[in-house]
């Protein structure tokens, strides 16, 4: 298997979008490993023998405190290094839901936002993402707006269809200087939008949103963060009107299903020789 | 050293939790609070320096982006003060109660351990130091708001009792005041041996062992045989084995039946109610996919070659009527504990919850004394399934939720779970040598009967009973024992395996040990807490804990895999051959039972019950010539109306199996019949769940009850396409106090009920559960609930991409209906929203029942239905709307084609007679010849069309226009309700 396109989906207590995410990829020819991170911290599994890192849905340590900051602390002080090298050998990393929260929250995404912050490696925490204004949960639909450039994201419809199922998925950023170079930086990848693609109101933006973004990626495009859950939608059936839909009966994937499908292509055309 | 953190939101940012809480405040009818802030509060016990405290909060505790703090360990500010339109109110959780946060916060700050960087060396060592956590909330209530006010609020909203309390003064909170430790000698013993009859009910209800004088003779008669009396422990585990809850001794025991039926009386006696009703029906079916039934935590059923499934609902209803959300959210992780303890351990796929409140707007003059509103106990029992299924990773892919003013004392929580296993999975079994192994969470005095907490705050009396029986669940606790038994099992690891549930390791280890005997030590099971006696850590509930056995050569490795999960694991005995219940602390013995005496079971109750036949007659009502108002009326019964507030809270789609959901149709907003999953990733094989549940039939007759909930449960799966011939249902009665021979009578009719449906449509039970005891006392009243009967069915799917929707697809498309309507408005909707129950209860006709379903799984099969709804409470008039809005279109439609019983002349009638075994289906015109001939032998009738327009329009007997309305306002009258 030494060219396989390998996987890591990590997991902890609370973890539990693993075993749908480790199948979305596996469904592309990649090998996924679900992965304890007591394994990483112990040293008997490296990350370094995988090329996509991969941050699943769930409840990390019960989102105690805030959701996601317990995994983004452990990932941050105690496979700081090891995370630094993984990004800066271009291997591709993507958090959904919990993961994204991870993501920011542990300062990775955005990541470095100008010249002057990559060279001085800041991995600050630039913006976060907090309880819903509905202060509920959400467990819906959501149309979302493609838009940057990232490879997670290519040939991805102009709006695509995900589930979102989260408490805290509102995006807020530190400053409005933040929010102005991810726009101009093509950073932002998902925005809430109505069907149509219009601007949303609730439920379509289903938590609050700042400008309406779901989901980013770092300036490289090689990181992506996302609320909705592709993987919820990679089977056709998945859809919430699929019997609506005539053709589809036998139609196998989802809008989700690209999404990995490019991971583990871009793996496979570009680091794997 | 004590450092209160206190973090706020910026200013400029949402606060959405107090928006929530001062929305809430609005609905109580209270006015004057114009706005609300939350204050997240830890307070930390340990030795740290401020510097350290510094980095905790900005490291961990603190959101740098939207939130700051102040930290400080000085203990004169008040966190409670009031001045002119600022009120601070903080609420705290009691002692003894398992502070949710603490437990992660702790992890968290001793990662904080590594980071060199962030911290000065000489602080390296400190952050190991913290001893507790406690978390606290501070509301601020801006208004001018009366005192009187304010503590309604904090009554209603911000608290309850039983779990938390108002702090007074912040001195000395974090430091929670100490439990009360037991000092007695070891071990107790108690007279009994030659206690008179009068002195052993003293024993029985001093110790709360709730054993009538017959058990206490029987007990007593079993150590005068030994010649020693008993200790506590001994006592306590023969009153928790024999206990309602454990042995269900009612159903079990002799009922002396008196039937008035038709001005007959009949009296028969019934042996073994289960066995005769329940358990007979299953056997005489006898499927050959029925794997193991009636015997393990869940009913196991045959899902693939390589797999089976199975299937358990419990109720959590008294610990809910208390508190809400702990209520529920330890009522879902006892049935999750019960799926990881059927066979050798099977994966929870998906769940489904089932309520029964009082109506949400229920006044609150109207509300007998210390019950919860019933507003506030639904939205409670949501959030405590909520937490839990989509903590656990676990889809609530179903449920229901009934109205009933009788349930104000009395709320019912049904909750259920489905698992997946490997069917080499399913035998366990002890072997001698084994070690007894505890896994998962710790011991403390939680669930334990009349706890004696030393709480200042608790002084009502029922307040202090019940406090300890209530607790918060963890399901991330429940998940890490869940992630490492599947690897256990899986490496064969171990022998048996069964879940903590009531009574604790009692229950559990006492099962486990039934046939070899069980030696326990004590005090080897891990503590919350210092200062348990030895009979409380035997007997406390506390949650999330499993029992295995483990064969000694492999426990090494099974010790190994829990540790990499971080999960607690705890040899605490031995399974030893000797057929004896032996308990041992700190090497002295406390307790010897033989097992055959504690499983033999009590002396059998013989209790009387009656039925008559109900008195109240149907209502004569003019029929109105114009029905549009009444089919808005019973879109809008709380029973009919759109649950999607509560759905949307729940995750029902992670596990990445969802086919069909709660919500279906072209907005994701229509109620569908079951929900449908596959359970594997990657195969197209599935399972559908669904539950019957009408209390209204019962109030007139259970039996015809029980056969409409078995028809209903069975027909929604028959309506998104589901096998007939696989489907498994399961029972779990909940009625009033069985003492009473009229609320017996009810039960013996309903099981009765059960035996006869399940035979005619040869649907086997395979599990059930039966909660009695439901009545609330007010004084010398006392309010009893409907005697209610869920009926959970779970059915096999073949193909889940030919699985079909109730939402109309395509105008044009012919609708029809299937099945004979009969005068049958008995306990209908439509008659409750006239004001009456009547007396014409729906009936079932099994043999037409089975060729309709039949018939309409073949036309799934060829793929000719477009949308199927099943007609249920509302009957046809709210089944076709439904599939009209849900997906868009109008209809048109005629009554007069509508296959109904000779001799109706009423439109009333057949829009919403509740008849059962019928559905409307949705086909292509191309289709009609060969649907038709499908259904040879079954009453059907074309009566109408999908239309374009959002026009719902429907003929009357006599052509006349009865309903004409538009689909957006019947969507928002079924919608309005419950939005909250």
């Amino acid at each position: 298997m030494k060219n396989s396109v390998k996987v890591i989906v990590l997991r902890t207590a609370g973890t539990n979008c693993d075993e749908e995410t480790a199948f979305a990829f596996k469904s592309f020819g990649a090998k996924a490993d679900l992965v304890h991170i007591n394994k990483l911290l112990k040293g008997t599994v490296s990350l370094h023998d995988y090329h996509i890192l991969a941050l699943p849905g769930g409840f990390t340590y019960g989102d105690d405190i805030e959701s996601g900051r317990i995994l983004a602390n452990e990932l941050r002080l105690h496979l700081g290094e090891d995370l630094c090298r993984f990004i800066g050998e271009g291997k591709l990393i993507i958090g959904i839901c919990n993961g994204f929260q991870i993501l920011v929250k542990s300062g990775i995404l955005p990541g470095a936002l100008n010249a002057k912050e990559k060279k001085n490696h800041d991995s600050s925490q630039k913006a976060t993402l907090i309880s819903n204004d509905s202060a509920k949960f959400e467990a819906r639909w959501a149309h979302l707006k493609v838009s940057g450039q990232s490879v997670w994201t290519e040939g991805l419809e102009d709006v695509v269809y995900y589930p979102v199922a989260h408490a805290e998925g509102k995006f807020v950023t530190k400053d409005p200087s933040v929010l102005k170079a991810l726009v101009k930086n093509g950073q932002v990848a998902f925005r809430y939008c109505t069907a149509e693609g219009a601007k949303p109101g609730y439920p379509e933006n289903p938590n609050g949103s700042t400008d309406d973004i779901a989901g980013i990626t770092d300036s490289t495009g090689r990181i992506l963060g996302l609320m909705p859950h592709p993987e919820r939608y990679f089977l056709f059936t998945h859809h919430p009107y699929w019997t609506r839909l005539k053709s589809g009966r036998d139609k196998k994937f989802g809008q989700g299903a690209k999404i990995f499908e490019n991971g583990v292509k871009y793996v496979k055309n570009r680091l794997i020789k | 050293m004590l450092w209160r953190i206190e973090i706020k939101h910026k200013a400029g940012v949402f606060d959405s939790l107090g928006e929530g809480i001062q929305k809430n405040i609005v609905d109580l009818g209270i006015v004057s609070v114009s706005k609300v802030q939350v204050h997240h509060i830890y307070n930390i016990a340990g030795d740290l320096t401020e510097k350290q405290v510094r980095m905790i909060c900005k490291e961990l505790l603190v959101d740098k982006i939207t939130q700051t703090y102040t930290a400080s360990a000085d203990q004169t500010s008040s966190p409670k003060y009031s001045k002119k339109n600022l009120h601070c109110v903080e609420i705290a959780y009691n002692p003894g109660v398992m502070d949710p946060v603490e437990h992660s916060t702790i992890k968290g700050i001793r990662d904080l351990r590594d980071c060199s960087k962030l911290i000065s060396s000489n602080s390296l060592l400190g952050i190991e130091t913290v001893q507790s956590v406690h978390t606290a909330k501070k509301y601020l209530l801006y208004g001018n708001i009366a005192k009187r006010e304010l503590n309604t609020v904090v009554e209603k909203i911000l608290s309850n009792k039983v779990l938390q309390h108002v702090v007074a003064d912040v001195v000395g909170e974090g430091a929670r005041p100490a439990l009360a430790v037991n000092k007695k000698s070891i071990p107790i013993i108690v007279s009994l041996i030659d206690a008179s009859d009068r002195k052993l009910m003293q024993i029985s209800r001093k110790g709360q062992l709730f054993l009538n004088l017959n058990e206490m003779k029987a007990i007593q008669r079993h150590f005068q045989k030994r010649k020693q009396n008993p200790t506590d422990c001994e006592l306590e585990t023969i009153a928790q084995t024999w206990s309602e809850h454990c042995y269900h001794k009612t159903f079990r025991g002799n009922i002396e039946y008196q039937c008035s039926e038709n001005g007959k009386t009949k009296t028969k006696m019934v042996r073994n109610l289960l066995k005769s009703t329940i358990v007979k029906a299953t056997n005489e079916i006898n499927k050959s996919w029925c794997v193991s039934v009636f015997y393990d935590n869940a009913g196991v059923i045959k899902f693939d070659k390589d797999s089976n499934v199975c299937f358990k609902v419990e109720t959590h209803n008294h610990p809910s009527a208390l508190e809400p959300f702990g209520g529920a959210n330890t009522g879902i992780g006892g049935v999750i504990r019960d799926i990881l303890g059927t066979g050798l351990g099977a994966k929870p796929v998906c769940s489904t919850d089932v309520f029964c409140f009082a109506p949400p707007d229920t006044s609150f003059k109207d509300l007998p004394p210390g019950t919860l509103h019933p507003k506030r106990v639904m939205k409670g029992v949501v959030s405590g399934v909520r937490d839990y299924g989509n903590k656990m990773g676990i889809p609530t892919i179903n449920g229901s939720i009934i109205f009933d003013e009788k349930f104000v004392g009395n709320p019912l929580v049904y909750c259920g779970s489905v698992g997946i296993m490997p069917k080499d999975k399913v035998k366990k079994k002890v072997c001698r040598g084994d070690l007894v192994v505890v896994v998962g969470g710790r011991t403390g005095r939680d669930g334990i009967h009349g706890a004696t907490f030393s709480s200042g705050e608790l002084t009502d009396e029922s307040e202090t009973v019940s406090s300890g029986a209530v607790q918060i669940g963890d399901p991330i606790q429940e998940k890490k024992v869940l992630d490492a038994l599947i690897q256990a099992r899986d490496k064969n690891l171990y022998t048996a395996i069964t879940d903590c549930g009531a009574g604790g390791l009692s229950s559990a280890a006492g099962e486990m040990g039934e046939e070899l005997g069980v030696r326990v030590d004590l005090e080897k099971i891990p503590l919350k807490y210092k200062g348990l006696s030895y009979m409380e850590v035997w007997i406390s509930e506390a949650q999330e804990r499993m029992v295995m056995s483990v064969p000694a050569k492999k426990i090494n490795a099974f010790l190994k895999i829990f540790s990499d999960e971080n999960v607690e694991a705890t040899v605490i005995g031995e399974f030893t051959g000797n057929k004896h219940l032996e308990l041992f602390y700190d090497g002295q013995a406390v307790c010897n039972l033989e097992m055959d005496f504690i499983h033999g079971g009590p002396p059998k109750i013989s209790r009387k019950a009656h039925w008559r036949t109900s008195v109240v007659k149907n209502p004569k009502i003019d029929a109105p010539i114009n029905l549009t108002k009444k089919l808005s009326e019973a879109l809008g019964h709380y029973n009919v109306c759109s649950k999607e507030w509560v759905v949307r809270q729940y995750d029902h789609e992670v596990q990445g199996g969802s086919v069909i959901k709660p919500f279906v149709g072209v907005h994701g907003d229509g109620p569908s019949d079951a929900s449908v999953i596959t359970p594997k990733l990657g195969s197209k094989k599935g399972i559908a769940v669904s539950n019957g549940i009408n209390v209204r039939y019962g109030m007139i007759d259970p039996f015809w009850m029980a056969a409409s909930c078995i028809d209903e449960a069975v027909r929604q799966i028959v309506a998104v396409g589901g096998d007939f011939e696989r489907i498994a249902i399961l029972d779990n009665f909940c009625w009033g106090n069985p003492d009473k021979p009229d609320r017996l009578g009810s039960l013996v009719r309903a099981a009765e009920g059960c035996y006869k449906t399940a035979i005619g449509y040869q649907v086997p039970f395979i599990s059930g559960k039966d909660s009695l005891y439901n009545e609330y006392t007010e004084g010398k009243k006392s309010i009893a609930i409907p005697g209610t009967l869920l009926i959970s069915a779970i059915g096999i799917v073949d193909d889940v991409t030919k699985t079909v929707t109730m939402d109309f697809k395509k105008d044009g498309n012919l609708v029809y209906c299937i099945g004979e309507t009969f005068d049958e408005l008995g306990g209908s909707i439509y008659w409750d929203t006239c004001g009456f129950l009547g007396s014409s209860v729906p009936k079932l006709n099994m043999p037409q029942g089975r060729k309709t379903f039949t018939a309409l799984k073949n036309a799934v099969q060829k793929g000719f239905i477009r949308s199927m709804h099943d007609c249920s409470e509302g009957g046809i008039g709210v089944a076709l709307a439904e599939m009209a809005f849900s997906g868009g279109f109008g209809v048109t439609a005629r009554l007069d084609n509508v296959p109904f019983k000779k001799g109706i002349d009423r439109n009333d009638t057949v829009l919403f007679s509740e008849s059962n075994s019928r559905f409307i289906v949705e086909i292509e015109p191309q289709d009609q010849k060969n649907f038709e001939r499908i259904l040879k032998g079954v009453p059907f009738g074309l009566v109408g069309r999908v239309e374009e327009t959002s026009e719902f329009v429907v003929y009357g007997l006599k052509q006349e226009v009865c309903v004409c309305a538009d689909i957006n306002d019947l969507k928002t009258a079924w919608q309005e309700p419950l939005k909250f």
